[in-house]
């Protein structure tokens, strides 16, 4: 036992001690993804609060499911923070960051995309770059499939990593309808014929957004401009047909355009109360997925749009300040996994498709994707290559505060 | 220690409402340094009344909270003078406490499954009545003009004031009153709405007061019921506070404060209301009229109330019917089948919410039970009157939550405090206590004093004669105060969400969660949990006193 007589020594030891925790505190908070072990070891024990839309109960089940795997494999616990809006986590992470609180946020992970991820981005709320470095990344083949890097046209440079692939797929009954609307003209006939029998969910909601860009695309004859940055001069001009169109829509939509549904699933509860006899939904088999679970009758059938729907992947990504970053690497790299990417497909669990390159999986992994025969109400897998890309986020907030302008108070 | 225990009940009451008031009225003239604020301007207010539809946020809000309330209180009167000593005032009284206890999305739900155009009192009449075979394309939920919203308060304010009247009735000896009246010749319920209104309003006034504020500014409630463009003007304070636009947040300060602004009008609105109604009502009450409208009153008293009380339960019957059903088209009074899929499908979830809400709920209500003690303790024993100040108990319920409680997460985010589970008990503490005070001090401050002498002149100690004489014959209304304060816990929605940064679930968040997803079989699950759980607190404050008693009898022989 040696006593410390020295007060200089003793001083000195202190110092030094404080300089290797000073040194040894940012390492342990901001882990190297690409010493992938540490990670994983340092993960170990850690609670990830992953900040997800909760407003599925598909998605809510299956985020259950990742939860039990991550205690499971990697002694991580996840607990779902569900969200009614990603935007509200956008709110929290900035107000933590103008608070000052730079390594201690409530928030681990963000199910994200699109306008949210840029406006994280533009304020530097993101931890990053880390996706690339996820050993289970290599399997989306990134370069053949650059959507995986690709985020309403903004490069993710690593700050996001792909989760799951969604396209607008339309549903209808066909024990009512015999031949739904293939664009948008036909939609408003359509409507015409059927009032009260359509609607789209209430802007800000995402999906009810992505009607009016699916709207936008296939109305203006300036899609370019839909892909640089949203200009105030060009605004007007560009949307005034989607303007002139849900102005003739509206009267003839569910409760003549009064009131909108709240989300996305909310279309598919009221075409099974019998309001509804057209739908729409940003996973290709939530149709399919909702008749197996009683909810809407066998004849419902699933169709994309003649010119192609919006189709867009999700991510995950980490805010800057979250205290568990090794964990929530984890979950993000175990999101990538074939397990986990072929239980996100299946419809007895979601039915989000997978963002991996399958035919470039082992053999073994391709096995987890084969999953029977298709469902009758599910869409024919040859019709999603009709994918349009996303336009640039900025259009998607412009659009909703020109909606809630003209639309807002009814 | 006991002579603290007013104090710091006030100060625990009063310090958080207005560090988060000061805290939200800084921002609303652009100061708030945390936020990149450092100057004073009004251009929060001028972004604000930029708003679409913020006129009409505002007029649904204030007159939601007036209507809701008038008619409520209507009810209530008249069922008071209508219907004593009748079999429905019997079996209302049992129902009330049930009633209250159920919290006010649960209702929400149930109601709006009722009344929807695919609902369940639609489907009763169709086809058969109606000819209709799909849901009518009519907007009844979310109209508007919020009637809906205003029905959904109705039922959920009518067992309050009920309760609030009844607790502070015996007091007033109405029988004695009645029945002078009575041998004027005075019918009945004019007898009561002449004799014994007068004195009964001044007693429930604060109550009143309580769910005008409540009206004004429900979040809740609103976002299931309420108009959706725009929406009330709470719930477009909350999504402004959401939005990743950082300058909105000033902007949400702003119309919290302007929340703030409707409420005190409502409540200056009623205020003038009962001048108004004092001046008329001075000819009526002395003009010796008898019988007047006598059959008309007693039809509406008894008819009104047991109508929304049959509302309120057929609600929770669909809650029931929805969570077990299986595929259920329009007009189907029944569904197809039935099926425990969603229950066991909710079960692992509803572990964590579950314990959540039980056990905020049992701290916040044992702390809120032991201060509202200590404060009626200490006024027994100081032989003080009511204290005047103890009005500000009742500030967290006239201040309206949705003005202060982002307030107070600034507040608390400035001293490093983490949104977590202690900081949701503290907040459910603001909302709990007044409430366990409401329903303890009336039944505290009327037990015979000479039950204590008695204990006290056998050499018992004053704390003794507390625990041993006080509190077992304070049992039943102990109890009825804690079931009371429980149901308010688990009720409560923003504060939870917000002082636990969405981290710490309830059943309660879980379902407003839902109800985004509009799972109406899932939605169904939850509101029934939520409504179940008060409800074994208020089973288990009438079983346990019966229990005792029984057992004491047992001794006794």
């Amino acid at each position: 036992m040696s006593t410390n007589r020295n007060p200089l020594r003793g001083a000195l030891t202190t110092s030094i001690t404080a300089t290797l925790l000073a040194f040894s505190l940012p390492a342990m908070a901001t882990p190297d993804p690409s010493d992938w072990q540490s990670v994983v070891a340092e993960a170990e024990g850690q609670t990830v609060y992953w900040n997800a839309w909760g407003g599925d109960t598909r998605t809510n089940r299956y985020i259950d499911w990742v939860a039990g795997q991550m205690q499971a494999q990697y002694g991580v616990d996840v607990e779902h923070v569900k969200l009614d809006d990603t935007g509200s986590a956008v709110a929290r992470v900035l107000g933590e960051k103008q608070a000052g609180n730079d390594n201690d946020g409530s928030i681990d992970v963000i199910w994200i995309n699109g306008e949210n991820f840029a406006a994280m981005r533009e304020s530097d709320l993101l931890f990053g770059p880390f996706a690339e470095s996820l050993p289970n990344f290599a399997l989306t083949n990134a370069t053949e499939n650059p959507e995986v890097v690709t985020d309403f046209t903004l490069p993710t440079e690593g700050y996001e990593s792909p989760w799951g692939k969604a396209q607008i797929t339309f549903y209808y009954d066909s024990a009512q309808t015999e031949i739904p609307p293939q664009d948008m003209p036909a939609l408003l006939n359509w409507a015409e014929a059927n009032p009260g029998q359509f609607s789209y969910p209430r802007i800000p909601d995402f999906t009810g957004s992505t009607f009016l860009k699916q709207a936008l695309i296939e109305l203006t004859e300036q899609d370019e401009a839909l892909y640089q940055p949203v200009s105030k001069g060009d605004f007007e001009a560009v949307t005034a047909p989607l303007w002139a169109y849900l102005d003739a829509l509206h009267p003839h939509l569910w409760r003549s355009g009064r009131t909108f549904p709240d989300s996305g699933p909310n279309l598919s509860t009221l075409m099974s109360d019998g309001e509804l006899s057209l739908g729409f939904s940003f996973y290709p088999t939530d149709a399919a997925v909702a008749v197996m679970e009683y909810e809407l009758p066998e004849s419902v059938r699933s169709y994309v749009l003649k010119g192609g729907t919006l189709g867009n992947v999700h991510f995950v990504a980490i805010p800057y300040n979250s205290p568990h970053k090794a964990g929530a690497m984890v979950l993000a790299d175990f999101l990538l996994s074939p397990q986990a990417q072929a239980q996100k497909q299946s419809l007895a669990m979601w039915g989000d498709r997978s963002v991996l390159d399958i035919e470039q999986l082992n053999s073994d992994d391709q096995a987890l994707f084969q999953q029977g025969d298709r469902h009758p109400s599910e869409l024919p897998a040859d019709a999603l290559s009709n994918t349009l890309p996303e336009p640039h986020p900025s259009w998607m907030t412009a659009l909703q505060e020109a909606w809630l302008e003209r639309y807002g108070v009814n | 220690m006991l002579r603290l225990a007013p104090a710091m009940i006030i100060a625990l009451l009063v310090l958080p409402v207005g560090a988060g008031l000061m805290m939200v009225i800084l921002p609303a003239f652009g100061y708030l340094p945390a936020l990149g604020g450092h100057g004073i301007s009004l251009t929060p207010w001028h972004m604000l009344f930029a708003q679409p539809g913020l006129g009409r946020s505002v007029a649904v809000s204030f007159a939601s909270g007036l209507v809701s309330t008038a008619i409520a209180l209507m009810m209530v009167v008249l069922f008071l003078a209508a219907s004593r000593g009748t079999w429905l005032d019997r079996g209302i009284r049992r129902l009330v406490s049930p009633l209250l206890a159920v919290p006010h999305a649960a209702v929400a739900f149930g109601f709006a499954f009722l009344i929807a155009p695919s609902g369940l009192v639609a489907r009763l009449v169709s086809p058969s009545l109606t000819g209709w075979e799909r849901p009518p394309d009519a907007l009844i939920v979310n109209d508007p003009w919020g009637v809906s919203l205003m029905a959904g308060l109705v039922l959920k304010e009518v067992p309050f004031l009920l309760l609030m009247s009844l607790a502070a009735l015996p007091q007033l000896a109405p029988e004695k009153c009645l029945m002078l009246a009575r041998s004027l010749g005075y019918a009945p319920t004019v007898a009561w709405l002449k004799t014994v209104l007068p004195s009964l309003y001044p007693l429930i006034r604060l109550p009143v007061y309580a769910v005008i504020a409540y009206a004004t500014s429900v979040v809740d409630m609103a976002m299931i019921l309420g108009p959706t463009l725009p929406p009330t003007l709470s719930v477009s304070i909350l999504s402004w506070f959401n939005d990743p636009d950082i300058s909105r947040r000033f902007m949400a300060s702003a119309a919290a404060v302007l929340q703030l602004g409707v409420t005190l009008a409502a409540l200056l609105s009623w205020w003038l209301l009962e001048q108004l109604t004092r001046l008329l009502a001075r000819n009526w009450l002395t003009n010796g009229s008898r019988q007047q409208g006598e059959i008309m009153l007693r039809r509406v008293g008894r008819s009104a109330l047991l109508m929304s009380s049959t509302t309120a339960l057929a609600a929770l019957v669909g809650l029931g019917l929805f969570s077990v059903a299986g595929f259920w088209r329009f007009p189907e009074l029944l569904p197809q089948m039935l099926t425990l899929d969603h229950w066991q499908r909710s079960g692992p979830m509803l572990v964590t919410p579950l314990l959540n809400t039980a056990l905020i709920g049992l701290i916040s209500t044992t702390l809120a039970t032991a201060l509202v003690l200590a404060t009626l303790e200490n006024e027994h024993r100081q032989h003080l009157q009511p204290k005047r100040a103890l009005w500000l108990l009742y500030l967290p319920l006239l201040v309206p939550q949705i003005a202060f409680l982002f307030g107070l997460i600034v507040a608390a985010e400035s001293l490093s405090i983490r949104p977590q589970l202690s900081l949701v008990i503290a907040g459910h503490l603001l909302f709990v206590l007044p409430y366990v005070y409401l329903s303890l001090a009336e039944a505290y401050r009327r037990l015979d004093p000479r039950w204590l002498q008695v204990a006290r002149s056998l050499g018992v100690s004053r704390h003794a004669a507390f625990w041993r004489v006080r509190l077992p014959l304070l049992l039943a209304p102990l109890l009825t105060a804690f079931a009371v304060g429980l149901a308010i816990s688990i009720g409560q929605y923003l504060p939870t969400q917000l002082l636990g940064a969405g981290r710490v679930t309830t059943v309660t968040t879980e379902a407003v969660a839902l109800a985004a997803g509009s799972n109406r079989r899932l939605i169904g699950v939850w509101a029934l949990m939520q409504a179940v759980l008060p409800l074994i607190g208020f089973m288990l404050a009438l079983a346990i006193p019966r229990l005792l008693s029984a057992q004491r009898r047992e001794f006794a022989t």
